[in-house]
């Protein structure tokens, strides 16, 4: 009798903890795509949570600070780890994804502080929604400098 | 030179502690005790060697020896001899040297302990901590050495420990400069407070092995350590709360924790010590949850190397973790190992850990404790699920999908939400058996004047924030309980003893202290919660661009910007430096200095906020953006925050009370005779 509670006291925590995992993981999750997934998919991910990395295109980098309004362009890198280390690894993949004129592009649109290791060839993560416009709108970035700091810890900006 | 030497003395203590470990096991299977004494030994040779490797890095860092990749990589000429100092810790390599000295000498102390009643525990202990010694060392001595210079070669410029053939050696002019994010004084406390918490969680692991191996499996290995378990989780309590606040001071974005991979892999080790801390007691107590112990310290093990691997990876945050490093699989097999080697053991003893007594009552003090460590443990699945769902998911559906803080936040809340919940009614449950009744005896007049808190906070704060609110209840709700029984304490021993009342709490929690340590520690957690809540629920943020003697307002706050300047200081900053005069209510409180200091070496700027702190919350000022050269003026972010200085304080009171619990207690066989003696006198 005595047993029977524990069991099913423990079964109860169990699936109050699933369904707490179950639901958070629905109403939370991001798809992570490269440039070029996203715009293969095209509509049927505008207002999603996505996740989307590419490289930073220094040249395309606007800041209104009135507005706290950060403009700028990223290019299409694989996600792939294998291909990067192929490739000659992080640094140089990004490089390459800049001076590529060919390359799957994304207009990004952030408003916040602008981030400190924001410049040309950053790995950007992105965290927000594709617009009906194309236009990728962040919540959240993430800034990687391979060039400097292999180690470095990346930058977090949230809102 | 001294880099050839470091690197010997590298080899040398990992031949050292791989011969400790040998020694050890063939003493103990032959059985002699020669070998096991050789083996101590050995043990305590580890510590000695490490410390002339890690003086030799730590020489080659503050003397600017750049033809040392890793000097290199960490230090720059401009660097502060602190940072220099500090930068031992500042990467991969380096890490695990301190790392292993810091491993060595908890090792050494334990070998150093007095064994004569547990003697058949020493050879395991030595075993286990030697391995663990050995496999750091090795992923120096053969992945990740620190002493690898410059050489030339035809194929260019490249790291060696040995020189190659026809190589000739580089010593560039500068170093790259520790990562502009490590240069803080934090830099110095919180990297080691939590290593050390790491190590010194390896000890209880060790002496619960020699116990499944030697099958004395009762509770001698438990009290043994019960002490070790203490500090290890204030160090690693501290380093998590140290963490925080760098975060808070540093990163510039009005948080102390924003759930990435590393902070979450330094949080799992301690979502599995806090409720081995607990559930030790009730095996104690009542021999219960044996295995269930054995679980928890086996797996608070492996997550230490875990986070270890993971905090300096270098692969944070990204998506791409793991592939970065070349010693990635080498950690997860020893972690796969251990955890199958420990897990095999604790099933092998499995009939040996039955528990000597059945839970009788779902409200008794063993079951509450139970709930507690499952609760622990379902944080601990939802921090993992976290993790490594982007895995699960590529693998599944082949789209990569990621959670973030929402998931975390959501998911967790109500855990820790009924946590805090059970930290206050726990401790007044009985042993053995326990009703609603007996509870709601002790529990209804804490229950009342937290309700009339929270009514307070609804009607006169006006709060209506649903969540603030149920945090306000459990929170003043488990904050009165663990008062109040303080105060019965001391009112029992007040009538009792004839003594003032001060002096009646000071006695009672002197004779008792890991109990009403555990209650300070509870109360430090309660002012914690205030202090996240608070932040939480409650912070606001502006921002805007103004000209010279204009105005930003937030809350009660109103900050002119009245100057700015831009000067190079000498460590190799531009530091761009705004001057904010703050008022509450019209009346002028403080001055902050919310500033960006650009990094020349490293061509990075930090951001670096103002802040004005008061019990009551914490204004939070950086500065965006400022051109000299446009007439646009200067662009800020403030954020308010809301009690958040309580969840420092909470972290003050929390390491006195683990102090108070930890502190050697006077002779056990006193108090019998005292309580003996008193009861006597009595009737």
């Amino acid at each position: 009798m005595q047993r029977m509670k524990f069991v099913l006291g423990g079964l109860l925590i169990l699936a109050a903890v699933i369904w707490l995992i179950a639901t958070s993981t629905q109403a939370s999750a991001e798809y992570f795509m490269t440039v070029e997934e996203l715009q293969a998919k095209g509509e049927s991910v505008i207002g999603k949570n996505l996740r989307v990395s590419g490289a930073v295109i220094g040249d395309t980098i606007q800041y209104d600070p009135e507005t706290l309004t950060l403009k700028f362009t990223v290019a299409h890198v694989t996600g792939d780890n294998k291909e990067i280390e192929a490739q000659g690894g992080l640094a140089a993949v990004l490089k390459e994804a800049v001076n590529d004129p060919n390359r799957p592009r994304l207009q990004v649109v952030y408003h916040g502080p602008r981030p400190d290791l924001l410049r040309n060839e950053a790995q950007a993560i992105m965290t927000g929604h594709l617009g009906e416009d194309g236009i990728f709108y962040a919540d959240e970035l993430l800034l990687k400098c391979p060039t400097r700091y292999e180690e470095a810890v990346p930058q977090q900006v949230e809102q | 030179m001294i880099a050839d030497f470091g690197y010997g003395i590298l080899v040398t203590a990992l031949v050292v502690a791989l011969y400790a470990a040998g020694a050890a096991i063939y003493g103990a299977r032959k059985p002699s005790a020669r070998a096991v004494e050789s083996a101590r030994r050995a043990m305590l040779l580890i510590w000695p060697l490490l410390t002339v490797a890690a003086l030799a890095l730590i020489y080659l860092l503050v003397n600017d020896h750049y033809e040392v990749e890793f000097v290199y990589q960490v230090t720059s000429r401009s660097m502060p001899f602190y940072l220099k100092v500090t930068a031992l810790w500042g990467g991969q390599a380096g890490s695990l040297v301190f790392w292993s000295w810091l491993m060595a000498l908890f090792a050494s102390a334990v070998t150093l302990r007095n064994w004569a009643r547990d003697r058949e525990f020493l050879p395991w202990v030595i075993v286990v901590t030697a391995i663990t010694i050995a496999f750091f060392l090795a992923m120096v001595v053969f992945f990740e050495n620190p002493f690898a210079r410059f050489w030339q070669t035809a194929s260019g410029v490249d790291a060696y420990t040995f020189r190659p053939a026809g190589g000739l050696p580089v010593t560039p002019e500068d170093g790259r400069g520790l990562n502009p994010l490590l240069r803080h004084p934090g830099m110095i406390i919180h990297p080691p407070m939590l290593y050390l918490g790491f190590v010194s969680f390896v000890i209880p692991y060790a002496f619960a092995m020699a116990a499944l191996i030697t099958g004395r499996t009762d509770d001698r290995w438990i009290r043994i350590t019960r002490r070790w378990t203490l500090w290890a989780w204030l160090f690693l309590s501290l380093g998590l709360v140290l963490g925080a606040r760098w975060a808070y001071d540093v990163l510039g974005w009005g948080g102390y924790w924003g759930w990435d991979p590393v902070e979450i892999s330094a949080l799992m080790p301690w979502l599995t010590g806090t409720p081995f801390l607990h559930s030790v007691m009730i095996q104690e107590r009542k021999g219960m949850l044996k295995h269930w112990n054995m679980f928890l310290i086996i797996l608070t093990y492996d997550l230490v190397i875990f986070g270890t691997f993971l905090t300096r990876s270098g692969v944070l945050s990204s998506v791409h973790a793991f592939a970065q490093s070349a010693i990635g699989p080498m950690f997860f097999a020893f972690i796969g190992l251990t955890l199958i080697t420990s897990l095999a053991l604790l099933f092998w003893r499995w009939p040996d850990l039955r528990g000597e007594t059945e839970m009788k009552s779902l409200l008794s003090r063993e079951a509450l404790f139970l709930f507690n460590n499952l609760l622990f443990l379902s944080i601990l699945v939802v921090c993992f699920w976290g993790v490594i769902f982007p895995l699960i998911s590529e693998l599944v559906t082949g789209q990569k999908v990621t959670v973030g803080p929402p998931f975390y936040e959501r998911a967790t809340s109500p855990l820790w939400g009924a946590l805090l919940l059970l930290m206050g009614i726990a401790p007044l449950s009985a042993w053995g058996r326990s009703t609603a009744k007996t509870l709601g005896r002790v529990l209804w007049k804490p229950a009342l004047a937290a309700l009339l808190v929270v009514a307070a906070v609804y009607f006169l704060a006006g709060v209506r924030n649903v969540v603030a609110l149920i945090g306000f209840t459990l929170i003043a709700f488990t904050g009165f309980v663990t008062l109040y029984e303080f105060w019965r304490g001391a009112r029992a021993r007040q009538k009792a003893h004839r003594e003032s009342l001060p002096l009646a709490l000071w006695r009672l929690a002197g004779r008792n202290r890991r109990r009403y340590g555990g209650y300070i520690i509870h109360i430090s957690m309660v002012l914690m919660a205030i202090g996240i809540l608070g932040i939480e629920v409650f912070q606001t943020e502006t921002q805007g661009t103004v000209q010279l003697g204009e105005a930003l307002a937030l809350d009660r706050y109103t900050l002119t910007y009245t100057d700015i300047a831009r000067f190079d200081v000498p460590d190799g900053r531009n530091v761009t430096r705004a001057v904010l005069q703050v008022t509450r209510d019209g009346k002028a409180v403080a001055e902050l200095h919310p500033r960006i200091d650009y990094y020349y070496d490293s061509q990075q700027p930090m951001t670096i906020p103002g802040l004005y702190s008061t019990l009551a919350d914490d204004l939070y000022v950086i500065l965006v953006d400022w051109e000299p050269a446009s007439a646009v003026g200067a662009t800020f972010k403030v954020f308010h925050n809301p009690l958040v200085n309580w969840l420092w304080i909470g972290a003050l009171v929390f390491i006195f009370g683990t102090l108070v619990a930890a502190w050697p207690e006077r002779e056990p066989a006193y108090v019998p005779v005292r309580a003996a003696a008193t009861a006597s006198g009595k009737a």
